[in-house]
């Protein structure tokens, strides 16, 4: 059992995890709330785009097909974490050099923001492949019935499209979301204090290597089997209504 | 050939093409590649490029040998052996490879000093190297994400084909080997191109771990010189070609497959 | 309509969210702990060296000083990126990172020194060190001094950060480390430091590589703030809050002459 405890070297190891100070508890759990926070905001951000990706991939004129198919290639093609960095410098040197033409003083973007926008632009371009997919599965005659009662497209989109849909595309929009929890660890790369930077901080200050990225590694697995849940859950909930798949329906 | 071209020639595209051949102009006059050659002519680009490349291939093939065991031990072993292969599978994929490669390097590092004997073994010379770690780790993950693949793969094939190989007489592994294990292939083969793309753009966090990869080619160049931009644009467009030359070959690979189309 | 007005909240939310309008000084220090300069402690906080002559040098001037944590192989990029507005993270003055962005006056100084198991037996020079495995922090000074010395007979292995090198080399993945003495009179005095590794001695100045000292990096642009950081510099070192400080984490002057 010697070496068990040695796992957890140096100390009385588990108090490290302890909440107040000298415990590393609390930050680990604030890291965790930066990552929750950045991958929800980066989600909405990922959902809108994807939205009008999807949109405009099935629905556009030719420029708009291949912008969106531009967006989409290049985007997928590229390593996430080349993404970031380039990303992260650029935004803010491209708001500043505006702001400072326009006679503007500097603002500072949080990392947090631009972790956001980042991770939401390249998250965009995977969730416009899963809503397009999904459009695509709409019968053909719910949309044609929606134009026959005198249906401008919006409200088609808004009233038949989007909530038929969204029962295809939630088993795809959970991968990604379980997805983009992992990937928010690439900010660590940039030095944002999200869960697997902060686990690195507390492990290089107490070198409790070991019990600090388990810790981390635990709250992950924790993020993943709640909201696995809960995704199943909301499918449930869009389905209503629906022919039960596993009876073999349509 | 021919329809790509005629493809192409349509306005829009013309005027996207043109305005895709002005920013390639631009960002080879208007922005500093002066360091380029020098990093090519000392082999650090090219060193780096190359492990990359193995690492994906190393970690491919052996990740997807493994996956398959992992996918057969769900999809048919007794509870003893799916379970486990099921917790490895969700740990995997529910934890981030960052976070995973953290743990095996820093996190084994930081317990061995309580070991010195270690140090006398003949394991050591590989584990006080980092490309052991970083091999390991890659390998494990794609084992995880494909194990779940094959799972879905081998429970997607029709029963009736291995009922039929069983009223033959066959023996058990020669189902697998004849039967199941083919269709089930077959059935990945599709997503199979994207999914070694997803495993390649996993191969720059090794530089985290001291790996010189392409990409930690790149970070030292970018400490060398100072330039922020440049390195990470022609990695984009590395990584951009090679992701390009694997969906070929896979298409390649997918063509010669004999398939009935249903 | 209804979408594209969400689409317009969504991103106008996002978008003030981050517009933070004072003016504030963003000090920016690496992310990663570099003790005793500047580490982070568990319920938060920066502190160390580096971090109390700061705030004494941002209160001498009225200066209104956040620290921003920056990972420090992206520092200078996010200087001029305009992230930060101020490095201090024990950077040394360099010919070459002159050339991008500008210095104060230096604050402290430090020789390169080499570190190495207690059971080492060679001596800091690179005919002793043929062969060994020697770790230094990426885009360092003693990075830069290692190539120019040491890579003909060595074998370097780059590390993010200065902790992690420590690390392996406690772990003996590597035979030896170069960095500020500094900073590894401060690894050699925590626990494991001491129970793993000694001080082999300093390695001679060089100009080129290792710099004049180390100071605070600004954008080109930003005179005044330098300006101002140089007379706080001056200002801290006259009235003994630099010396109360230093006392604080040394036993000796690290100012240098």
């Amino acid at each position: 059992m010697n070496w068990l405890l040695g796992l957890f070297e140096p100390g009385h190891a588990l108090g490290l995890l302890a909440l107040d100070p000298p415990g590393w508890g609390g930050p680990l759990l604030e890291g965790l709330l930066h990552t929750l926070e950045v991958a929800a905001g980066a989600y909405i951000v990922g959902t809108l785009l994807g939205v009008l990706g999807a949109f405009g991939k099935l629905y556009g004129g030719p420029l708009v097909k291949d912008i969106a198919a531009i967006y989409t290639t290049a985007v997928r093609a590229i390593p996430e974490l080349i993404e970031i960095l380039i990303l992260y410098y650029l935004v803010p040197d491209m708001v500043n050099k505006v702001l400072l033409s326009l006679g503007r003083d500097r603002i500072d973007l949080p990392p947090m923001l631009v972790g956001t926008i980042v991770l939401g632009f390249v998250l965009g371009a995977y969730m416009t492949e899963v809503l397009r997919g999904a459009i695509l599965a709409v019968p053909h005659g719910q949309i044609e019935a929606g134009r026959a009662y005198g249906m401008t497209p919006l409200q088609i989109a808004w009233r038949i499209t989007l909530p038929q849909m969204l029962a295809n595309a939630l088993p795809g929009m959970a991968n990604l979301w379980l997805n983009l929890t992992k990937d928010t660890a690439l900010l660590a790369v940039i030095g944002f204090n999200e869960l697997t930077e902060t686990s690195l901080q507390a492990g290089g200050t107490t070198k409790a290597f070991m019990l600090f990225f388990t810790a981390a590694g635990v709250l992950y697995m924790l993020i993943s089997v709640l909201s696995g849940r809960l995704f199943a859950l909301a499918e449930r909930r869009a389905r209503r209504g629906q022919p039960s798949l596993r009876g073999g329906g349509v | 050939m021919k329809a790509l071209v005629r493809s192409m020639m349509v306005p829009h595209r013309i005027v996207l093409l043109l305005i895709g051949v002005a920013i390639f102009g631009w960002a080879i006059y208007a922005l500093d590649w002066s360091w380029l050659p020098e990093y090519i002519q000392n082999g650090l680009l090219l060193k780096g490029l190359w492990t990359t490349i193995y690492m994906l291939v190393i970690s491919w093939a052996v990740g997807l040998f493994l996956a398959i065991w992992l996918g057969l031990a769900q999809a048919a072993g007794p509870w003893y052996l799916a379970l486990p292969a099921k917790g490895f599978c969700s740990v995997i994929r529910g934890t981030p490879l960052l976070l995973q490669l953290w743990f095996f390097y820093y996190g084994l590092g930081s317990i061995f000093p309580h070991f010195p004997s270690i140090r006398e073994s003949w394991a050591w010379e590989y584990l006080r190297q980092a490309w052991p770690y970083a091999l390991f780790s890659l390998t494990l993950s794609f084992a995880g994400y494909e194990g779940e693949v094959m799972r879905g793969a081998f429970l997607g094939v029709p029963k009736g084909q291995l009922e039929a190989a069983r009223a033959y007489g066959m023996p058990r592994f020669t189902i697998l080997r004849r039967i199941w294990l083919p269709q089930a292939v077959r059935r990945v083969l599709p997503t199979m191109g994207g999914e070694t793309v997803l495993q390649l753009k996993s191969t720059p966090l090794i530089a985290t771990i001291t790996v010189l990869d392409l990409y930690q080619a790149s970070l030292q160049i970018r400490q060398d010189t100072y330039i922020i931009y440049e390195p990470l644009l022609l990695l984009a467009v590395i990584y951009l070609i090679v992701t390009g030359i694997i969906v070929a070959l896979f298409h390649l690979v997918e063509r010669q497959v004999p398939s009935k189309r249903s | 309509m209804k979408i594209k007005s969400l689409v317009i909240a969504g991103v106008a939310v996002l978008g003030f969210a981050g517009m933070v309008q004072a003016k504030e000084i963003k000090v920016g220090v690496a992310s990663e702990p570099y003790p005793p300069f500047s580490t982070l402690d568990s319920s938060g906080h920066w502190q160390g060296w580096e971090v109390d002559l700061m705030k004494a040098i941002c209160k001498d001037q009225k200066l209104d000083c956040v620290i921003k944590a920056v990972a420090w192989d992206g520092i200078i990029p996010a200087l001029k990126a305009g992230q930060i507005d101020v490095i201090m993270a024990s950077m040394s003055i360099t010919a070459k990172r002159a050339k991008v962005i500008d210095f104060s006056d230096k604050y402290y100084e430090t020789p390169a020194s080499v570190v190495a198991p207690k059971s080492a037996t060679f001596k800091a020079t690179p005919e002793s060190m043929k062969g060994k495995v020697i770790g230094v922090e990426v885009g360092s000074t003693n990075q830069a001094y290692a190539k120019k010395f040491f890579a003909k007979t060595a074998t370097l292995k780059t590390y993010q950060t200065q902790d992690q090198a420590d690390q392996d080399l406690a772990a003996g993945r590597i035979d030896a480390t170069i960095a500020d003495k500094m900073a590894l009179e401060g690894f050699l005095a925590t626990s494991q430091g001491k129970s793993c590794c000694k001080m082999i001695g300093d390695l001679p100045y060089d100009n080129e590589t290792l710099g004049k000292g180390i100071g605070a990096g600004f954008r080109k642009s930003d005179t005044k703030l330098r300006e101002e950081f140089n007379k706080g510099i001056k200002d801290v070192r006259a009235n003994g809050e630099y010396d109360k400080i230093t006392k604080k984490y040394f036993d000796f002057d690290i100012y240098g002459s």
